[in-house]
């Protein structure tokens, strides 16, 4: 089985929860033998792993017949693609992309991650898609998210060949019901077009049906899953006196950080050997610095700015309590990370993850009282804290991508017939 | 002759209220008024009017030959008397008949077995004073919480003068014999215990209205075929479950009134007849024994007290609940007894159960809708509750040194006659040797 799957950002460059999806998806499919897979991303770095799929760039790709010799496009891209199957794929341009502003090697320069032009870069990614789509050897499509969806299409009007598209949001997660009419009409297009949809959550599966009419069959649930952390026994917890409870996320409406400072003003009401921390930045970060200065507890509310890579790690192992009060989460993977470090977590009911958790704390999000509550039992009650870790890790290590994997071959299977 | 003991057993444990923990200290009512009325009402709507008045019509049709027993905390008791009192008469009304027996229980439908033998000791005897003050009869046959057992319990029990106990007819504690004949403990040798059928007591509480159960439906008939096809000398069989079983698990209109109506005609016709334990354990003899050294419980497959004390956060509770006792009983405080009491429910501690995580199995009952949020809203409770027993008495005083003060003060009026009346004997003899002078 070989599938040709459109990404948009794979790690170790993560821009958003999508690359780490797209990782544990791709290497969780690997260990079934017969599978194959190539993921396009629109401009990948060169030191992905690709020790189990092969990853082609879309910026490595010809659109556009040039002619450049092979010491030059080794040069250029060989660190990226073998310049061999760069002219493969230059025999496979069947359309005119010469509007498309190319460079010498007739290749389209993607920016990386969510630029402003980001319409134009996703109708380019479909010209990409086409030569890939033109040059064949696959059974497949896989579109990873609304980005990648006209990709997807594309390819499966030039190849004939079965699309799945896997939403890991919608955008009424992002906006909160203020849906942008543009990308509403390309996620709908991409899933009317779909042969199959994969949501990452059965809260997401619900808004495909309702808000983009798809029917029910037509639509399965994949919960997402989580790595197994190699290194995370030597993330030691540091015993402090006071306890740590910590936000960790882009501090944004969607993930409901005003509730996380109230939150916490009720706790302190009552009980001072507790620290906040709100971890990362967003458009909402210099509000909440405002209101948690309101509240007068400043001196027990700490910000840390942007986090990346083992930091992250860090302050989850830090944490006594890791919380993450989202609005509206399609799936969210951080609460399965900070659970395999062993932080108890809260996590809100209106966030995916929740659906297949047992040892975390469910809150609405709106309910400050109720995690204020929680939060108070797990710093208060040390059974609590030490059910929640064990469960937790227990749990999470049974939440694998493999087995993810594994349901997401079994839908290959089903629409191939 | 076989005969089938059968009995019903009612609890319902006071629902907490949502209590956080900002409450503590500021709120000391811990109950859902709402919720508790709602539940009982509909328990004696559905279930213990119509089923008394059943059982009741039964025993008159049978010429009283039908017989059953039942075990009632005494928490439900005081619930009855103040929301149904037309329940307790209902059950004064059976209880004349002769053909009814009340078995002891602990009062508060607790845990107490396990966790504190004082406390233990005094709940089985305050319940056993609230039966005989209701029905006129003091129990002679206990019947532990969650028909918990183990030798050690037996043992109090005998002591405190019963004269058998119920317990579960758990396939590791019988080994290769069967549950329906009498046993003896093993070194009070007066000592019966009765072991539950519990597969013909989950035919009935269980499966009687399951459509996928091969036997559905299940008829007296049949039901009585399976109790006489047992060996001949298999005299005893022993049939416990939750009264709720009756017009609330199985619902009025499964056909479970009719079925237990017809119940004593099969029998009789089948030569197997009815008793209460206290017949049983009178006139019967003990086949043999049975040793159980570790606790035994009728939950579950497991058998064994995993669904209350399995668990980290139900150990925390219980331990730091108990871990008061002593003290709570030498408080005079009525509410503080009333809460005391209510707090004990082994229901509270089930709530807080994990197994069902890991087996898949589905979640047990509960009013919450996770472990860890009935963990939650107990122990904010709890930490207001152990407040107030701080309060009560300096937690910087010992137990016993607070015993002898409060000896003291207690005895401190005959105290102050008995010193009174030396003074004056004091004061006589003195005026006698001025007098003298």
């Amino acid at each position: 089985m070989k599938a040709l799957m459109f990404g948009w950002e794979f790690p170790p460059h993560v821009f958003g929860g999508l690359a780490t999806a797209s990782y544990g998806l791709t290497k969780g499919m690997s260990q079934q033998s017969d599978m194959e897979i190539k993921l396009v991303i629109p401009k990948p770095f060169g030191d992905e792993d690709t020790s189990f799929l092969q990853i082609i760039g879309a910026n490595t790709i010809p659109v556009v017949w040039k002619d450049p010799s092979w010491d030059e496009v080794n040069h250029k891209i060989g660190n990226i693609m073998h310049p061999d199957y760069y002219y493969h794929l230059r025999n496979h341009i069947r359309y005119d992309f010469r509007r498309i502003g190319t460079n010498e090697l007739g290749c389209i320069n993607f920016a990386s991650g969510y630029p402003k032009n980001l319409l134009e870069e996703i109708s380019n990614y479909e010209a990409a898609a086409s030569v890939i789509a033109h040059a064949g050897d696959f059974d497949i499509i896989h579109s990873h998210d609304w980005l990648t969806y006209p990709a997807g299409i594309f390819a499966k009007q030039i190849s004939g060949k079965p699309l799945v598209i896997h939403v890991h949001a919608t955008d009424f997660d992002r906006s909160r019901g203020n849906v942008n009419p543009d990308v509403y009409a390309i996620e709908r297009r991409g899933m009317d077009m779909s042969d199959h949809i994969i949501t990452v959550s059965d809260l997401t599966r619900r808004t495909v049906i309702e808000k983009y009419g798809q029917p029910e069959h037509k639509v399965t649930t994949v919960h997402n899953a989580v790595y197994p952390m190699e290194d995370r026994d030597q993330y030691k917890k540091i015993e402090r006196k006071d306890k740590i409870v910590t936000f960790l996320g882009r501090i944004t409406m969607q993930k409901g950080p005003e509730y996380f400072v109230e939150a916490a003003h009720r706790v302190l009401e009552r009980t001072k050997d507790v620290r906040f921390v709100m971890a990362g930045s967003g458009d909402m970060m210099n509000k909440m610095i405002h209101l948690a200065a309101t509240r007068n507890i400043a001196d027990k509310f700490h910000f840390t700015g942007f986090l990346r890579g083992k930091q992250v790690t860090e302050m989850l192992a830090q944490s006594d309590v890791y919380i993450m009060p989202s609005v509206s989460e399609p799936f969210g993977i951080s609460p399965l990370e900070a659970m395999q470090v062993g932080t108890p977590t809260i996590v809100s009911k209106q966030s995916g993850c929740a659906e297949i958790l047992n040892n975390a704390i469910k809150i609405d999000y709106w309910d400050i009282d109720a995690m204020a509550d929680a939060i108070y039992s797990i710093v208060k009650y040390p059974a609590m804290y030490k059910s929640l870790r064990e469960g937790g890790r227990d749990e999470v290590d049974r939440i694998t991508w493999e087995a993810a994997g594994l349901k997401v071959r079994a839908i290959y299977d089903k629409i191939l017939g | 002759m076989k005969s089938i003991c059968l009995y019903f057993q009612l609890h319902q444990p006071l629902q907490l209220k949502r209590y956080r923990f900002f409450e503590i200290g500021a709120d000391h009512y811990y109950y859902d008024d709402y919720t508790n009325e709602e539940i009982l009402r509909r328990l004696v709507n559905e279930c213990y009017i119509p089923a008394n008045n059943t059982l009741l019509d039964m025993i008159k049709t049978s010429g009283c030959k039908f017989k059953v027993a039942f075990s009632i905390s005494g928490t439900m008791l005081e619930q009855l008397e103040f929301h149904a009192p037309e329940v307790i008469d209902s059950f004064k009304e059976l209880a004349q008949t002769g053909c009814v027996e009340f078995l002891g229980e602990t009062y508060a439908h607790s845990l107490c077995s396990i966790y504190d033998e004082d406390e233990f000791k005094q709940q089985v005897k305050k319940h056993s004073e609230k039966i005989e003050s209701l029905f006129g009869k003091k129990p002679t046959v206990f019947r532990n919480t969650e028909m918990i057992y183990s030798d050690e319990i037996g043992e109090q029990i005998s002591k405190l003068g019963f004269k058998g106990m119920l317990t579960e007819g758990a396939k590791h504690i019988l080994g290769w014999k069967s549950p329906n004949y009498l046993y003896a403990h093993p070194y009070c040798k007066n000592f019966k215990l009765m072991t539950r059928n519990f597969k013909l007591s989950d035919d009935i509480s269980l499966r009687f209205s399951n459509w996928n159960w091969d036997q559905y439906p299940l008829t007296a008939e049949k039901y009585i075929s399976w109790i006489s096809s047992t060996p001949d000398t298999e005299e005893i069989i022993s049939i416990g479950m939750s009264y709720n079983s009756i017009g609330i698990l199985n619902n009025g209109y499964s056909g479970i009134f009719d079925f237990l109506k017809a119940l004593p005609y099969h029998a009789l016709m089948n030569k197997v007849g009815f008793s209460t334990p206290s017949e049983i354990m009178d006139k019967k003899k003990a086949s043999d024994v049975i040793t159980c050294s570790f606790p035994i419980s009728w939950a579950d497959e497991e058998k064994d007290l995993s669904a209350w004390v399995g668990n980290d956060l139900q150990h925390e509770a219980l331990q730091k609940l108990y871990a008061v006792g002593e003290r709570v009983r030498l408080c005079t405080d009525k509410a503080l007894q009333y809460d005391w009491l209510h707090l004990q429910s082994s229901d509270h501690f089930y709530y807080m159960c994990t197994k069902h995580f890991s087996t898949g199995a589905p979640a047990h009952y509960s009013p919450y809708e996770s472990p860890y949020e009935a963990f939650m809203n107990y122990m904010n409770i709890l930490s207001d509750f152990l407040q107030r027993v701080d309060e009560q008495y300096p937690t910087s005083i010992e137990n016993e040194e607070l015993n002898a003060l409060l000896k003291t003060i207690n005895n401190q009026g005959s105290r102050i006659v008995e010193l009174e009346t030396e003074i004056k004997k004091l004061k006589k003899n003195a005026t006698k040797k001025t007098e003298k002078k």
